[in-house]
């Protein structure tokens, strides 16, 4: 893991001492709410429908075990006992104190954490693959290339003031687990015909009220060119994206407006004078942020057998366990989706346990996965069972990784300011509508995503089946869509016809699993049936 | 013309009345100019060397043009006054400063103890722009001169 030095850990100490002045000039009132609005925002400091929330950033989804158990602390300290882990790989805390604050940011930076551009508009947490470092298909390890991202984006002077909010996700296998096409930049690591590592940049995807998938804008940008290139992109977009409009503010407007080929030819000419200068680290600072991320002192030569004679473990083991490029270990992903759960939700105790595990049994080190679970990347198979024995304990041993029960769900209106509908209730009665693991295990791999509004903070653009919360004449209502991916075969979902009221929906849902189950050929997902019969057979069941 | 409240040059500011971008472009001897935010800097480097004062207009803070604008012409070698004018508050203070802005003219006085508090908190940076003050990742790699 990266570990800060002296200009990483003054930098978050001296963003300490700022917010603390910031927030004293609030409460004598030399700050208006208007003004404090603005600089609150950049600490990722909200003020909600009943508090305010804070949202800690945790760069690229990585935490060592002394961050986590101070989630815990935090959770347990100013907070009513749990937090809420979200899509952006960060957390939030939605009962804050205002004065708190700064102590909480203190108390973050002893352990090298911060909520520094968590929101507002500037360049947010750069996020990655929860497999990092550890899945057997990737080409390269993308966290160095992120940290060096972050670092360059962490009070970049000219883009703190954006046209809209700008996320950066950086993979490297072909495989996409971090919905990298629907970032604003999207960056896939690859090997040009020589052979060299570089980027491939995917620029303007989003979800939002607009969704749309980013298109490739370069085949390859040099590893020692990554930062000249961003900035040419962030420029572009600093000074061309709309302001007249915060719903058509975001890249993928100005990129579909204009053109990829337009936009292209805009960031190439920024490029070729960006290069001239010499605004950019030496190579020596990539390496010397990847010395940081080498393997783990793997053990060599253990066995891959895994004794299975406890079926609730093996179930478990099934599920939600993912092939590790070491033989004899595997990549865990703790479940953060009970029956009946608050999709995300871990209570202070279940932190501190996910910690001592992970200090325990997996390097110190654990992931937080953009479908709101906690993955433990590096873990012998020798250690699984007692593992799991303890997740089950702590009633995180749900089995149920990509299945219809492991959504993602927003906040919603329990607690957003924006919302329109309340997506937990919704996202609790599917799961325990869908609670039987035999029955989901039938259904296959099925994201499901929900957001309580137009804004998609809970990706229903991009879930195999989606559920929009909107407001119909002051009653919530549920529109189902269908056929969306955030993977490699990245697609926007459309919707199927009218909403439904919260019951309903969960009907809904029950009667398109229902049409798949039926219709679906050999070794088919719910997605690729859907994809081969069309809309009509949905529509069909469900409207008659 | 809006007066500066605070200037590190070396020289008193200028006292030239701005002239707007538009009007420079169709063929003004000006010393002085004015960009708005959707303006582009560009139309004005082939003109640097008769320029002295440049006022770039911030309307709103939350539009952060103006950023690139500074960036751009002190990219391409100007080395006049580059003032921020208008909405501008204490808290964007630095990040302009690292932009290349070396005059402010507000539209509400800045407190100036609240400047040097936030002209004071942070010791290094990660970027390189043309304020010249070495970013972090070169203090890191000192080249051996």
């Amino acid at each position: 893991m990266y570990q800060y030095d002296k200009y990483d850990q003054a930098m978050v100490d001296a963003r300490v001492a700022e917010f603390r002045d910031q927030v004293r000039r609030r409460l004598d009132g030399s700050l208006s709410e208007d003004q404090f609005k603005h600089l609150r925002l950049k600490n990722g400091l909200y003020l909600q429908l009943h508090a305010y929330m804070l949202r800690v950033a945790i760069p690229y989804g990585t935490l060592s075990s002394k961050q986590m158990h101070m989630l815990a602390h935090i959770a347990r300290t100013y907070d009513k006992g749990y937090g809420h882990f979200t899509t952006r790989q960060n957390i939030q805390y939605n009962w804050i104190n205002l004065e708190q604050t700064p102590d909480i940011l203190a108390d973050l930076a002893t352990v090298e954490m911060h909520a520094i551009q968590t929101s507002g508009n500037c360049i947010r947490n750069i996020s990655s693959d929860h497999f990092a470092g550890a899945a057997a298909d990737e080409i390269a390890d993308p966290r160095p290339w992120a940290e060096l991202l972050r670092q360059w984006s962490t009070f970049h002077p000219e883009f703190q003031l954006l046209p809209r909010k700008f996320k950066i996700a950086v993979i490297a296998s072909a495989t996409d687990r971090a919905a990298m096409r629907l970032h604003d930049i999207g960056i896939e690591l690859v090997n040009n015909a020589d052979g060299v590592l570089g980027a491939k940049f995917f620029v303007g995807g989003g979800m939002g009220r607009t969704p749309m998938i980013a298109p490739c804008i370069r085949e390859f940008v040099p590893a020692e060119e990554l930062i000249s290139y961003s900035e040419a992109c962030l420029r572009v977009y600093n000074r061309y994206g709309r302001r007249d409009n915060k719903y058509k503010a975001r890249i993928k407007i100005l990129v579909h407006e204009i053109g990829a080929d337009e936009y292209r030819r805009q960031v190439e000419e920024e490029f070729a004078h960006m290069k001239t200068l010499g605004l950019i680290p030496p190579v020596a600072e990539l390496e010397r942020i990847s010395a940081f991320f080498t393997d783990p002192a793997f053990e060599q030569g253990l066995s891959d057998d895994i004794d299975r004679s406890d079926p609730d473990f093996a179930v478990w083991v099934d599920q939600n366990t993912h092939k590790h490029k070491t033989p004899g270990y595997v990549s865990v992903t703790i479940s953060l989706k009970p029956e009946g759960g608050i999709p995300g939700d871990a209570t202070a105790e279940q932190i501190d346990l996910m910690a001592d595990l992970a200090e325990r049994y997996a390097f110190d080190e654990l992931r937080v996965t953009h479908t709101q679970n906690i993955v433990l990347a590096h873990v012998r198979k020798a250690d699984l069972y007692a593992i799991w024995q303890q997740l089950d304990a702590a009633g995180l041993a749900t089995a149920n990784l990509d299945l219809i029960s492991d959504m993602i769900a927003c906040p919603g209106l329990d607690y957003c300011s924006l919302a329109n509908a309340r997506s937990i209730p919704v996202a609790q009665k599917i799961s325990q509508r869908f609670a039987d693991t035999g029955r989901q295990r039938d259904l296959g791999e099925l994201k499901l995503k929900i957001s309580g509004c137009i804004n998609a903070c809970g990706h229903h653009h991009a879930g195999h089946i989606g559920i929009l919360g909107v407001d119909k004449k002051g009653v919530e209502n549920f529109q189902l869509l269908l056929g969306g991916s955030a993977a490699e075969d990245v697609s926007i979902a459309k919707i199927v016809g009218p909403g439904f009221d919260e019951d309903g929906i969960v009907n809904a849902v029950e009667t398109v699993t229902n049409v798949y189950l039926g219709a679906r050929e050999q070794g088919e997902r719910f997605v690729d049936t859907y994809r081969r019969i069309g809309m009509e057979p949905f529509k069909e069941a469900l409207y008659g | 013309m809006a007066e500066p409240q605070i200037i590190y040059r070396d020289e008193p500011a200028v006292t030239d009345t701005p002239v707007a971008l538009t009007d420079f472009a169709s063929g003004s001897n000006a010393a002085a100019v004015r960009i708005e935010p959707g303006e582009d800097a560009r139309a004005l480097l082939p003109h640097l060397s008769q320029i002295k004062l440049v006022e770039i207009a911030f309307p709103a803070f939350g539009d952060g043009r103006g950023f690139s604008s500074a960036q751009i012409l002190r990219e391409a070698g100007y080395v006049g006054e580059l003032r921020a004018t208008g909405d501008v508050l204490v808290d964007q203070f630095v990040f302009l400063r690292r932009c290349g802005f070396d005059s402010f003219a507000p539209n509400s006085p800045l407190n100036e103890d609240d400047v040097k508090a936030a002209m004071s908190f942070f010791p290094d940076f990660y970027q390189k722009t043309s304020d010249g003050v070495a970013a972090i990742w070169a203090q890191r790699h000192p080249v051996a001169s």
